[in-house]
C-alpha cells in the first residue's frame, strides 16, 4: 500500500514537471483585449491566439469598430492581457481524478457487495460469523500482542497481503464505530 | 566499585537508570554484576544478556487516543542527537549521517510542500471541472469546465461572452433545445440528479473507507498538535479518500468549503513523508514540528496567502512553536504555493480564483459602515457556533446521527431545491464571491451593475461615479438578501456532516454578501442625499466615491474572524488576497469589533467549541485559569476513593502485579520504596509494563507467575529457590514532576501547559499523596466554568 502511494505521488509531481516542460499547445495561449463602450459603440471583448510580443489592441481587434482617426483614441481605452493556460495539465488531472474514483467505486462495489456472497458460497454461514469478529482496544494486552508481532516476519506473499487486508479492514471498522456509532470523534 | 555502593543506596537520587542505558555504560556494569539468587553459569549468561540487549520494542510507544509525553519526547531527541554528534567525528559515514540527519527536517517540508501543492491542484482543476458537470458538458473536449471550453471562442458581446458552440447545456443535449420551461425544468432535474449522486458517493466512500475523513479536521489536528493520538487520522486512506470525496462534496453544491480540509489533507501529507525518516517517526514532538509546518503549507494553496498560512499555524493550530518551526513552516508555504502556481489551474496565473485588485481608496465615515459589518460578523459568528454546536450536539445524542447517509442526502437535496431558481446560490460559492468582491467595471454586464448611467449620448462611458440604482441593481440585491438568509441556515446543517466539509468560504460569502448590500445601500445614500455633511465633505457628485467590492471585502472578513476567532492571521490572509495595503486599517477594524461583540458572548471559537464538544483533552493555551484552588482539592484519589493504585519498588511478584493492571483502568503507576514509607521512586506507564512482562515471558527464561519484580538496579535477595526475577528498571520514569499539595492550581496548570505534562505527583512533607493528571485539570477548569466536568473523554 505504502509503495502504492509513493508511485501515486511520484506520478503527480511527474506531471507538474510536464506541464512546464510541455511544447505549447497553439490553441493554449490567447491575448484577450477588453475595450468599453466608446460613443456609440458598444463594450465588446476580443480573443485571438497570438503570441506576447503581438498581444496588444492593434493585433487583435479585428475588425476595427472605429476609422482610422479615432482608432488610437479607441485603442487607449482597451485593456489587453495575454493569458495561458495548459489544456493537458487539465486533460490527465481529470483523468487521474475520473481513473482512481472509478477504482475506489469498483473496489467499494466488491467489498460491500461481491466478497460477502463470494465468502457465503466458499464457505457457508458459519465462516461469516467468525470473520466479523474484532478484537476491541479495552484489552490491556492487546496492543502489546499487535506491537510485538510486527516483527515476526511472514515468508508468504499472498499471506501478508491477506493479514494487511484484514488488518486495515479492521482497522476502519474500529475506525467507523468511534465515528458512525459512538459518536465519539467527530461529533 | 562506588557505582555499585552508590546504586545500593535508595536516597541517593539519580544511579544512571532511564529508558535507555547508555551504551559505553553497560560493559563496566556487566562484569561486576552481582548475582542474588542461585545461579549457574546458565544463568550469569542470560544475566549478561539482559543488559546487552536492546531496549523493549514497543516501550515508548503510545495507546490510541492517549496524549504524549513531550518531555519524554524532547528527551529522546536530545539523547538521539546527542548520540550522533559523538560519532560524527569517527569516521566520513558517520559525518554523512549526522549531515542527513540535520537535513531530514527540511527535506520532509520540502517533500510536504511538494504533495500539498499537487494535489491542491488536483482538488482544485477536478472540482471546478465537476461544478460545471451539473450544468452541462463540452463536446469538443469532455475535460474542460465551461470556462475553459469556451475560452477560444470569438464571441465579441460581453453577454455572449459565456455561450459558445461546444458547450452544451444538459437540456440542450437530452431536449434539444436551450431556451423555454422544458428546458429549464430539464436542467433544474438534472443539477438535482448530479448534485445528489456526487452527494451520494461522497459519503459512501467516507464511511466504507476512511471514517475519519469527514468534517473539517481542524479540531482535531489542533488536538492532535497539542499531544493526542488519533491513529489513522493522519493516514494514507484517509488522504486519499479525503482528497477524493472533497471534490465531490464540493461539486455536489453543498454550502461547505475546501479550506479546512485541505489543511487536514496538508497534515497527512507531512504525516506520510515524516515516516520516511527515522528521526520523526520514532518521536511524537518532532513529528508535530512537521505538521504545524505541513498545516501552513495547507492555508497557503488553499488562500494563496503563504505568510498568512504561516500566521494561522501559528495563531490557531499549532501549541508549541519554536521558532526552527517559524523558518521551515514558511519554506513549506512557499513551496506548496510555487507548486501550485506552476500547475496553475486557473489559466491565470493567480492562484485563488479571488484575487482582486484595485485601489480605490476609502474615507473615514467609511468607518461607521465598517464598524457595522464588524458587529454583523461577530453577532453571526456567535450565532452561529450556537446553533451549530446544538445542532451537532443533537445529531451525537438522538437517532438523527444512526442515518448519516440519509442525512447527507436530505441536506444535498434540500439544498439544491432551493439554491437553483437564485442564480446567486446557483453559482459556485467561490465565483460569487470573486463576483461580489470585484468592483464594476466599464464593462460589466453582470446585474448588481445595472446602474442607470447619468449622462446620455455623448458621454455614456463614465468613469464609474455614484450613480442611482437601476432596476436590475434592486432585483440583485432582492436575490442576495435570499442568498444570505439560505446561506445561514443551510451552512448551520451542512458544516459537520460526515463528507469533508470547510468553513471558510461560507462564511466568507455570507460576509461578502452581506457587505456588498451594505455597500450598495451606503452607495444611493451617498447619491440621493449628497448634501448631507458627511457626503459633501469627501463626495463629489459624478466622482467615485464608495466602492461596494470593498465592502463585500470587509463584510467577509469580519464573518469570517466572527466564526473563528482570528486575528492576525485573517487579516494577513485578506491582505494577500487583495494585494492592498490601503485596506488595512477597515479591515482591521472590522475583524477587532467582530472578536469583541463575538466574545461578549463566548470565548470560544468554532474549532474549540468542537473540541469541547467531543471532549477531547486539549488544554487551551490562551484560557487563564483565575481561580485560587489549590492542588489538593484537585488531586486524586479524593476523599470517598479508593487508595492511590501504587507500586512498590522491589515487593511485587508478577502474578500481583498483572492484578493491578487488571483491575484498575489507571494509566500509570506511582513506584515507591514501600508502603511505610512511601518515597517516591518514580513512575511506570502501564504500557510499557504490559509490553515489558509480555516481552520478559517470552524471551526470557524462568519467569513465572511468582518471580518477584523489581524497579531496583539490584535484585532484592531472594530464597535460593524462587524463580528468576523480573527487572523492569529500564521502563521506569526516574524524574516525574511533583508539586507538593499546598500549590496553587494556577501554577500547576501553568506547569502543564507550559512542559506538555500528562501527569504530575502530588506530595506531602515528602511522602506521596496523589495524582493530578491532564483529565482531571481539563474537569476542574470545567466544573470551575460550571460546564459538564464529564463531558471530558478522553485521557
Amino acid at each position: 500500500m505504502k509503495s502504492v502511494f509513493v508511485v501515486e505521488v511520484l506520478s503527480l509531481f511527474c506531471f507538474v514537471l510536464l506541464s512546464q516542460v510541455t511544447a505549447k499547445n497553439s490553441e493554449d495561449i490567447r491575448c484577450k483585449c477588453i475595450c468599453p463602450p466608446y460613443r456609440d459603440i458598444e463594450g465588446q471583448i476580443y480573443n485571438q491566439n497570438v503570441s506576447l510580443k503581438d498581444c496588444n489592441c492593434l493585433h487583435v481587434v479585428e475588425p476595427m469598430p472605429v476609422d482610422g482617426k479615432d482608432v488610437e483614441a479607441y485603442c487607449l481605452r482597451c485593456e489587453c492581457k495575454y493569458e495561458e493556460r495548459s489544456s493537458d495539465t487539465i486533460k490527465v488531472t481529470i483523468i487521474i481524478y475520473l481513473s482512481i474514483l472509478g477504482l475506489l467505486l469498483l473496489y467499494m462495489v466488491y467489498l460491500t457487495l461481491l466478497e460477502p456472497m463470494l465468502k457465503r458460497r466458499l464457505f457457508g454461514h458459519s465462516q461469516l460469523i467468525q470473520s466479523d469478529d474484532d478484537v476491541g482496544d479495552q484489552q490491556p494486552f492487546a496492543n502489546a500482542h499487535n506491537v510485538l508481532s510486527r516483527s515476526h516476519s511472514r515468508p508468504n506473499m499472498l499471506n501478508k497481503v491477506e493479514h494487511a487486508q484484514q488488518r486495515w479492514r479492521r482497522q476502519v471498522q474500529e475506525q467507523r464505530k468511534s465515528v458512525f456509532d459512538r459518536h465519539v470523534v467527530l461529533s | 566499585m562506588e557505582e555499585e555502593d552508590a546504586a545500593a543506596d535508595p536516597y541517593l537520587p539519580y544511579d544512571g537508570g532511564g529508558d535507555t542505558i547508555p551504551l559505553q555504560e553497560i560493559p563496566r556494569r556487566g562484569s561486576n554484576y552481582a548475582m542474588s539468587n542461585g545461579g549457574g553459569v546458565a544463568s550469569s549468561t542470560t544475566h549478561l544478556l539482559d543488559f546487552l540487549e536492546e531496549p523493549i520494542p514497543g516501550v515508548g510507544t503510545y495507546d490510541d487516543f492517549h496524549t504524549i509525553d513531550w518531555v519524554r519526547e524532547k528527551c529522546k531527541d536530545r539523547e538521539r542527537h546527542r548520540k550522533i554528534n559523538s560519532k560524527k567525528k569517527e569516521s566520513a559515514w558517520e559525518f554523512t549521517k549526522s549531515l542527513y540527519d540535520a537535513w531530514s527536517g527540511w527535506l520532509v517540508v520540502t517533500l510536504t510542500g511538494l504533495a500539498s501543492g499537487a494535489l491542491a491542484g488536483l482538488i482544485d482543476i477536478a472540482a471546478d471541472w465537476m461544478n460545471d458537470l451539473k450544468e452541462g458538458v463540452c463536446l469538443s473536449a469532455m475535460w474542460f469546465n465551461h470556462e475553459q471550453c469556451c475560452w477560444t471562442s470569438n464571441e465579441t458581446t460581453f453577454a455572449e461572452r459565456d455561450k459558445c458552440l461546444q458547450w452544451k447545456s444538459w437540456a440542450e443535449l437530452i431536449l434539444g433545445q436551450a431556451e423555454g420551461p422544458g428546458s429549464y425544468i430539464m436542467n433544474y432535474f438534472m443539477y438535482i440528479y448530479w448534485a445528489l449522486s456526487f452527494a451520494f458517493l461522497a459519503v459512501c466512500l467516507v464511511k466504507v473507507f476512511a471514517p475519519y475523513a469527514c468534517g473539517s479536521g481542524i479540531p482535531e489536528i489542533k488536538t492532535i498538535l497539542s499531544g493526542f493520538i488519533i491513529r489513522g487520522y493522519l493516514g494514507k486512506w484517509t488522504l486519499m479518500i479525503k482528497t477524493i470525496t472533497l471534490v465531490l462534496a464540493v461539486a455536489s453544491g453543498l454550502s461547505l468549503g475546501k479550506e479546512g480540509p485541505l489543511v487536514h489533507v496538508a497534515c497527512c501529507c507531512g504525516n506520510i513523508f515524516s515516516y520516511l525518516f527515522p528521526k520523526y517517526s520514532k518521536n511524537e514532538a518532532k513529528k508535530r514540528e512537521v505538521l504545524s509546518a505541513a498545516s501552513a503549507a495547507g492555508v497557503s494553496v488553499a488562500f494563496g496567502a503563504p505568510i498568512g498560512g504561516v500566521l494561522f499555524s501559528l495563531e490557531e493550530v499549532s501549541y508549541y512553536f519554536p521558532l526552527k518551526t517559524l523558518w521551515r513552516s514558511f519554506f513549506a508555504a512557499l513551496v506548496a504555493a510555487f507548486v501550485l502556481r506552476s500547475i496553475n489551474p486557473f489559466g491565470n496565473s493567480r492562484l485563488v480564483l479571488f484575487y482582486v485588485e484595485y485601489h480605490t481608496p476609502w474615507y473615514l465615515f467609511e468607518l461607521i459602515p465598517f464598524i457595522l459589518l464588524g458587529v454583523f460578523g461577530g453577532l453571526w459568528g456567535a450565532f452561529f457556533i450556537r446553533a451549530n454546536i446544538a445542532w451537532c450536539r443533537r445529531r451525537k445524542s438522538t437517532r438523527f446521527g444512526k442515518y448519516p447517509v440519509l442525512e447527507v442526502i436530505l441536506v444535498a437535496a434540500i439544498t439544491a431545491v432551493v439554491a437553483f431558481p437564485n442564480p446567486y446560490t446557483r453559482q459556485n460559492t467561490s465565483e460569487l464571491i470573486k463576483e461580489l468582491f470585484t468592483d464594476c467595471g466599464p464593462l460589466e454586464s453582470s446585474q448588481l451593475c445595472q446602474y442607470r448611467s447619468q449622462m446620455n449620448g455623448s458621454k455614456a462611458f463614465t468613469d464609474n461615479p455614484n450613480r442611482p440604482a437601476g432596476p436590475g441593481v434592486y432585483s440583485a440585491m432582492w436575490q442576495l438578501c435570499l442568498a444570505l438568509i439560505f446561506k445561514i441556515i443551510m451552512t448551520i446543517f451542512t458544516f459537520g456532516l460526515k463528507v469533508p466539509s470547510g468553513l471558510f468560504i461560507p462564511s466568507m460569502a455570507i460576509g461578502a454578501i452581506a457587505g456588498r448590500i451594505v455597500g450598495i445601500a451606503v452607495e444611493q445614500l451617498a447619491y440621493y442625499h449628497h448634501d448631507w455633511f458627511l457626503f459633501k465633505e469627501w463626495c463629489e457628485v459624478g466622482a467615485d466615491c464608495i466602492t461596494p467590492g470593498l465592502y463585500a471585502m470587509v463584510g467577509a472578513a469580519a464573518c469570517l474572524g466572527g466564526v473563528t476567532r482570528m486575528t492576525v492571521s485573517l487579516v494577513v490572509i485578506v491582505f494577500e488576497l487583495t494585494g492592498g495595503l490601503e485596506y488595512i486599517v477597515p479591515l482591521m477594524a472590522a475583524v477587532m469589533t467582530s472578536k469583541w461583540v463575538g466574545d461578549a458572548f463566548g470565548r470560544e471559537g468554532i474549532y474549540e467549541a468542537h473540541i469541547r464538544l467531543n471532549g477531547y483533552p486539549f488544554l487551551d493555551a490562551k484560557e487563564e485559569f483565575t481561580h485560587t484552588t489549590l492542588a489538593r482539592e484537585v488531586m486524586r484519589p479524593r476523599r470517598s476513593d479508593p487508595p492511590l493504585a501504587v507500586l512498590t519498588q522491589d515487593d511485587l511478584t508478577v502474578e500481583e502485579l498483572q492484578g493491578v493492571i487488571n483491575e484498575t483502568s489507571y494509566n500509570g503507576f506511582p513506584v515507591i520504596v514501600s508502603k511505610e514509607s512511601q518515597r517516591l521512586v518514580g513512575f511506570a506507564l502501564r504500557r510499557d509494563i504490559t509490553i515489558a512482562i509480555e516481552n520478559a515471558r517470552r524471551k526470557q527464561e524462568g519467569i513465572m507467575l511468582n518471580s518477584r519484580v523489581y524497579f531496583t538496579q539490584h535484585a532484592p535477595t531472594l530464597p535460593a529457590d524462587s524463580p528468576r526475577p523480573l527487572k523492569l528498571r529500564s521502563i521506569l520514569d526516574m524524574s516525574p514532576f511533583t508539586v507538593t499539595d499546598h500549590t496553587p492550581m494556577e501554577i500547576v496548570v501553568d506547569i502543564f501547559r507550559k512542559l506538555g505534562l500528562r501527569q504530575c505527583l502530588v506530595t506531602h512533607n515528602g511522602r506521596l499523596l496523589g495524582i493530578i493528571t491532564k483529565k482531571d485539570i481539563l474537569r476542574h477548569m470545567a466544573q470551575m466554568a460550571n460546564q459538564d466536568p464529564e463531558s471530558i473523554m478522553f485521557n
